[in-house]
């Protein structure tokens, strides 16, 4: 089967778009959220979106398809929040290997028909990886600075078993996505690094950082520079960013990125800012334009959406990237004989 | 895939560092290691981590790009201490900034930091000590951690103390680490090992020598890598001798550098210029750094003694100008602000010319002309040029009798400019820095002091015939001041240009508040830019410049009201409905040691020193820079340093001789807030009532919109709660000083006076802050018990003061007044526009609640100005006056 490696030489990538705003749609209840098995479970459910690739995988399963129909090359597991730390508020920690497992697995069935179907555009599934809700360089306390909710070891054990369920339920690839904290993402990294090594296996990784606002920062501080030196340890598929902010706001921070990386870039922008209500208004049009200002520069390999984006902002994306060549292979093309 | 790029070490904190071929030698701070300074090691048994971070801070200001940090002591647990003090130093943002070195000789300290620390940091170190299995797998995880290391130079057998065992294990360190650990060559950094040299051993003869070799075969044989080590090892032998170790340590670094050392540990305080060595102590020091003689170690150690404590001083090159051209030694002269031979010189120059006014219009203006020139094109800097016209005041006073004598010069100006603070304000610094800046140009200066009414200013100009006004004012009522003048100004039909300058002045006030009233006006607000200004409006074709100012603020003044992104305001109302919870049944309120007020007659002016924050001084220079890198800046460092010596030099003349009086008055009550807004303070059976402001800009929800009443117990919750309020002065003599200064011609003291002045006093606040704290509210005393958390209790409560940003409103102080009595007690007085007057004074309030902080009221809207006019008791009109600054425009 083609690799990622082979693809993204011979085109920009499409990932897929939010989920959440594709499953608000669905208004699940709690029961349905609960499901069969899940329905005498002695903590409220709803909301835990993670779940539902097991209480409703068909709702899951027919999202990864919407993405894959608007163009989406890659989708993203339902597992943004499969980590012990994450599950703790729902007391579901056990569930932890079966819900990425499962998750993966539903994706990669979805993928497989897709390619079936289209072998010259074969589909990838990458198993997505969570912030958690702890940071490991910043105190949630202000008057104990030096404490922290969560260490270094805890987050490598919790996302070493997030990652070796989804690998065992099949992704090609593994994002590492909505760095706040760098120092989370490093954990994550060295739990991704034990696993290939004990396994003795290649997966390839994208990781993507989050610049929570206009100080041009992470959360924990970091500039675009520094965020990408301290994360470049790991051999990586690509480096990126997603989440907080528009694609608009989000061009600067990718251009210095962009300039300063020899890995692959990435970029699922959110549909806007969020309004008053927290919705993102952006139109894929809008949205549309603003990505194709990243193509003129040269500025991506991989791109995709986050918050309220949903596959007609897909569509539009996978149409303006598909008549433009991958980033950095404009000279290339002009360098070879 | 898309560029291959270089190898170069790259780091990162907060932000990146990297080093390439081009980045100078790579400073490591070490002052943060417990086991090079004691001060920091007992800062760390006793917990005292905020003094602990200082220590940190100060390397990063002093420059230092990466910090080390080490907690290798028996009596520490070296994981925990590691751990908490790298989390500590990741929640201060100044210092996170810059990469960390993890240093420890046990891995499981460095992997305790290696845990903790978001960004690449570099490990020191490891090496081939425990052997090859045990390095790989340390080299391995550091890897997958994510940071660089050092390697010492160091094997089963020991440490590599000779040129073929460097080379040696470095090459196998090397091979084991690209080859079998896949290690990035360029995160790769030697230690080739430093080792002192002169100790009188025959095998330490070398120790130089052999470093600088293995260190040029390193960088020229293990690519990418570079070479580190700790500097100060190799003067060990010289303890005590501080000027050979300093000019050791720069010969070293020096020869280091040149065979490729790119980073190291130095103390930057025990380092001389190279260049400055003297020859003689440099030839010694090198010969045994580079081993060219059998006897160098004797004849250092003797030349050491010769040069123990001898001053680094060559009077012989200082005195060489003297022996210039007589234009060249006047010109110098001015230059260099020196004053000495300025009066001999100026005689010959006398004798020379034929008339006595020809040495000012030729000898002195080419001088002033060459400092001129400097000054505009950034080769110098304010405090030198107002040096130069100390100079040039000296040389011209002593001409005077003569030029009077002669009764047939008058001397040419290039124009007559008045220059006043407005009325109401007493804050002048910044209006003599430029009158002294325009006198140096050949400008005549009318200055009329602080506080002059509108009528006297308009009066002189128009009596003297100025060619120009210049205003400046420092709070915000003198901004209204300003407003009133150019109104009269146009009344009156005048049309000369008014310049506006003065730190709260701005050129948007300028445009829209100003130029609409008189058009001839421009905003200056620094003293460089005044010459070229005033030189432009003086001109006979001035229309064309002043057209274009014009213009300029036509359009600036449309856009700004036209501006598309209005900001959202609450009402009054709504504000106060998202005021700042306090959670009043489980605060702690703590009640003051001392009731009452308080009176400081007396204070040794010695005990602020070590409280002044130098940063505004510099400002008040037109050199901008924090301090202490100011010093070490690289374009304003030389001028700042030089600055801040002649500013200790009077400062300790002012505390020797007490030149200064200082007084504080300060008092602390029972007090509630009430209504909402306003606070009730209770003293000797009277109530007084403190009127806040409350923010009234939309904000996110869960945002407080706050008002400092917020930070008091509301009466109702019939909880009692404490508040203070304060003023200090060190002003009293600064008058005097400044005016004795003037007399004999030197501006430049005469304005540096002043801002040391300034400097005491807010100094003073912060001291007299600690002490309420700590003593006579006490809220803070118990900051020395072992218990850490009543230690972070240390710096809570603040003390905001009228006219600032959380309570812009100046008419408090008059309720600050009347409560304490402040002028009669202390005697500071309030002028109409509620300055204070000695200006070198600070007023404020304390409030003590842990949650209080400092925060921007912003702007306020018409609701909230008629409320406050209505508790104030005052028209609508009157309020409007006082807080225009802050309300919002139409």
């Amino acid at each position: 089967m083609a690799t990622i490696w082979q693809e993204i030489e011979k085109r920009i990538l499409v990932l897929d778009g939010a989920m959440g705003t594709m499953l608000q749609q669905y208004k699940f209840t709690e029961e349905d959220f609960r499901g069969e098995r899940f329905k005498d479970f002695h903590l409220p459910l709803q909301g835990n979106n993670d779940l539902l690739s097991i209480t409703q995988p068909q709702a899951i399963k027919d999202i990864h398809a919407k993405y894959f129909e608007a163009g989406a090359d890659i989708v993203e597991t339902n597992t943004f929040s499969g980590t012990t730390i994450a599950m703790a508020d729902y007391e579901l920690e056990d569930l932890v290997y079966e819900l990425n497992y499962q998750s993966a697995k539903i994706a990669k069935e979805v993928a497989q028909e897709f390619t079936a179907k289209e072998p010259h555009k074969p589909r990838f599934v990458a198993g997505s990886i969570g912030p958690t809700n702890r940071t490991a360089s910043l105190s949630p306390d202000v008057n104990r600075p030096e404490y922290r909710a969560i260490t270094f070891d805890e987050l490598r054990i919790a996302y070493k078993q997030q990652v070796e369920a989804l690998i065992d339920g099949g992704v090609d690839l593994l994002l590492v996505e909505t760095i706040f904290d760098t120092l989370n993402a490093k954990a994550a990294l060295f739990a991704i690094d034990e696993v290939k090594e004990e396994r003795a296996i290649d997966i390839p990784i994208m990781v993507s950082g989050t610049i929570t606002d206009a100080s041009g920062r992470t959360l924990s501080g970091q500039t675009v520079e520094a965020f990408l030196v301290s994360i470049s340890h790991i051999p990586l598929l690509s480096v990126g960013f997603n989440c907080a902010l528009g694609a608009d706001q989000l061009q600067p921070y990718l251009k210095r990125l962009s300039k300063e990386t020899n890995f692959y870039t990435s970029a699922h922008p959110n549909a806007g800012l969020p309004n008053a209500f927290g919705d993102y208004d952006e139109t894929p049009e809008e949205m549309q334009a603003f990505i194709k200002a990243y193509l003129e520069d040269d500025l991506v390999n991989i791109i995709g959406g986050c918050c309220g984006t949903n596959p007609e902002h897909i569509r539009l994306i996978a149409e303006v990237a598909a008549t433009y060549k991958p980033r950095g292979h404009s000279e290339l093309v002009s360098e070879s004989h | 895939m898309v560029a291959v790029t270089n190898k170069y070490l790259t780091l990162s904190g907060l932000e990146p560092l990297v080093i390439t071929p081009e980045t100078n030698f790579v400073n490591v701070g070490e002052r943060t290691n417990v086991t090079g300074s004691r001060k920091f090691l007992r800062l760390i048994k006793e917990e005292k981590f905020d003094e602990a971070l200082e220590v940190a801070r100060d390397q990063v200001e002093g420059g230092a790009q990466i910090l080390d940090v080490n907690m290798d002591e028996g009596m520490l647990d070296g994981v925990e201490a590691m751990t908490t003090f790298l989390n500590l130093i990741a929640s201060e943002p100044d210092i996170a900034r810059i990469p960390i070195m993890i240093d420890s000789s046990k891995w499981e300290i460095i992997e305790a930091g290696l845990k903790v620390v978001q960004g690449k940091s570099v490990v020191n170190s490891i090496s081939l000590k425990e052997g090859e299995e045990e390095f790989i797998r340390q080299a391995k995880l550091i890897k997958r951690y994510g940071a660089a290391t050092i390697i010492m130079a160091f094997d089963e057998d020991g440490q590599a103390d000779t040129y073929q065992r460097r080379i040696d294990i470095c090459k196998r360190s090397y091979d084991i680490l690209v080859d079998k650990v896949k290690f990035p060559s360029e995160d790769i950094i030697f230690d080739p090992n430093i080792f002192p040299v002169a100790t009188g051993m025959e095998e330490h003869r070398k120790n130089g020598v052999d470093f600088f070799k293995a260190t040029k075969w390193i960088r020229e044989n293990l690519p990418n890598v570079n070479v580190s080590g700790g500097v100060s090892n190799v003067s060990f032998s010289f303890r005590g001798n501080n000027i050979v170790r300093e000019a050791m340590h720069s010969a070293f670094l020096y020869h280091a550098i040149q065979h490729g050392m790119t980073m190291g540990i130095v103390n930057p305080t025990m380092l001389e210029v190279y260049d400055s060595i003297p020859k003689d102590l440099l030839e010694h020091v090198e010969d045994v750094l580079l081993d060219r003689r059998d006897d160098a170690t004797e004849r250092l150690l003797d030349f050491a003694e010769s040069v123990k404590g001898t001053k680094k001083e060559n009077e012989e090159k200082i005195l060489e100008w003297r022996s210039f051209e007589l234009q060249d030694r006047i010109t110098h002269a001015l230059v260099k602000g020196l004053d000495t031979f300025i009066i001999e010189d100026v005689e010959e120059a006398r004798v020379e010319s034929a008339k006595p006014i020809e040495v000012i219009e030729g000898h002195l203006m080419t001088g002033m002309n060459v400092v001129g020139d400097l000054f505009g094109t950034g080769k110098m800097f304010l405090p030198q040029v107002v040096k130069s016209a100390r100079v040039m005041k000296k040389a011209v006073a002593y001409l005077q009798p003569f030029i009077e004598a002669e009764k047939d010069g008058k001397q040419e100006f290039a124009g007559r400019i008045l220059m006043a603070t407005v009325k109401g304000d007493v804050h002048d610094i910044g209006k003599n820095i430029v009158g002294v800046v325009l006198g140096c140009n050949n400008y005549e200066i009318l200055d009329l002091g602080v506080m002059v009414p509108p009528e006297k200013i308009i009066e002189t100009a128009k009596k003297e015939q100025v060619d120009a006004i210049g205003l400046s004012g420092l709070i915000t009522p003198s901004l209204d001041e300003m407003v009133y003048l150019a109104n009269e100004m146009e009344k009156q039909e005048m049309n000369i240009p008014l310049l506006i300058g003065g730190a709260t002045t701005s050129r948007a006030h300028t445009a829209v508040k100003i130029a609409p009233k008189y058009a001839d006006v421009v905003h200056v607000n620094d003293a460089s830019r005044a010459v070229t200004v005033v030189g432009n409006l003086l001109q006979k074709e001035n229309k064309v410049y002043k057209e274009q100012i014009r213009a300029e603020y036509i359009k600036f003044r449309e856009q700004f009201l036209s501006r598309g992104k209005r900001k959202e305001y609450i009402s009054l109302q709504e504000a106060r409905s998202k005021k700042f919870e306090i959670d009043w049944q489980n605060a702690q309120i703590v009640k003051p040691n001392k009731l009452g007020i308080q009176v400081i007659e007396e204070l040794d002016l010695k005990v602020l020193e070590e409280f002044i924050d130098w940063s505004p001084f510099f400002r008040s220079w037109d050199l901008h820079g924090r301090y202490p890198d100011i010093l070490t800046d690289e374009v304003v460092g030389k001028q700042a340093t030089e600055l801040f010596a002649d500013a200790k030099v009077l400062l300790k003349r002012v505390l020797d001789e007490k030149l200064l009086k200082a007084k504080a008055i300060y008092g602390l009550f029972p007090a509630n807030s009430l209504n909402d807004d306003d606070i009730e303070v209770r003293f000797e059976e009277q109530k007084y009532t403190f009127l806040t402001l409350r923010q009234q800009l939309k904000k996110r929800d869960g945002v407080p919109n706050i008002a400092l009443a917020d930070f008091m117990a509301p009466k109702e919750t019939g909880i009692q709660d404490y508040m203070g309020c304060f003023c200090v002065t060190t002003g009293f003599g600064t008058d005097a000083l400044a005016a004795k200064f003037e007399a004999e011609h030197d501006d430049y003291n005469s304005i540096m006076i002043k801002a040391l002045a300034d400097r005491l006093a807010e100094a003073y606040a912060e001291y007299l802050h600690r002490k309420v704290r700590t003593n006579d509210w006490g809220y803070a005393s118990k900051e020395n018990l072992s218990n850490e958390e009543l230690i972070k209790e240390n710096y809570n409560g603040i003390r905001p003061a009228p006219g600032y940003p959380a309570c812009p409103d100046h008419l408090e102080k008059k309720t600050i007044w009347k409560l304490l009595q402040v002028q009669e007690k202390i005697g500071v007085a309030l002028t109409e526009s509620l300055a204070m007057w000695p200006a070198a004074s600070v007023s404020g309030y304390y409030f003590a609640n842990p949650a209080s902080k400092y925060f921007g009221l912003g702007k306020i809207t018409e609701d909230q100005l008629r409320d406050y006019a209505q508790r104030r008791k005052i028209t609508i009109e009157e309020a409007r006056k006082w807080l225009n600054p802050n309300l919002v425009d139409h």
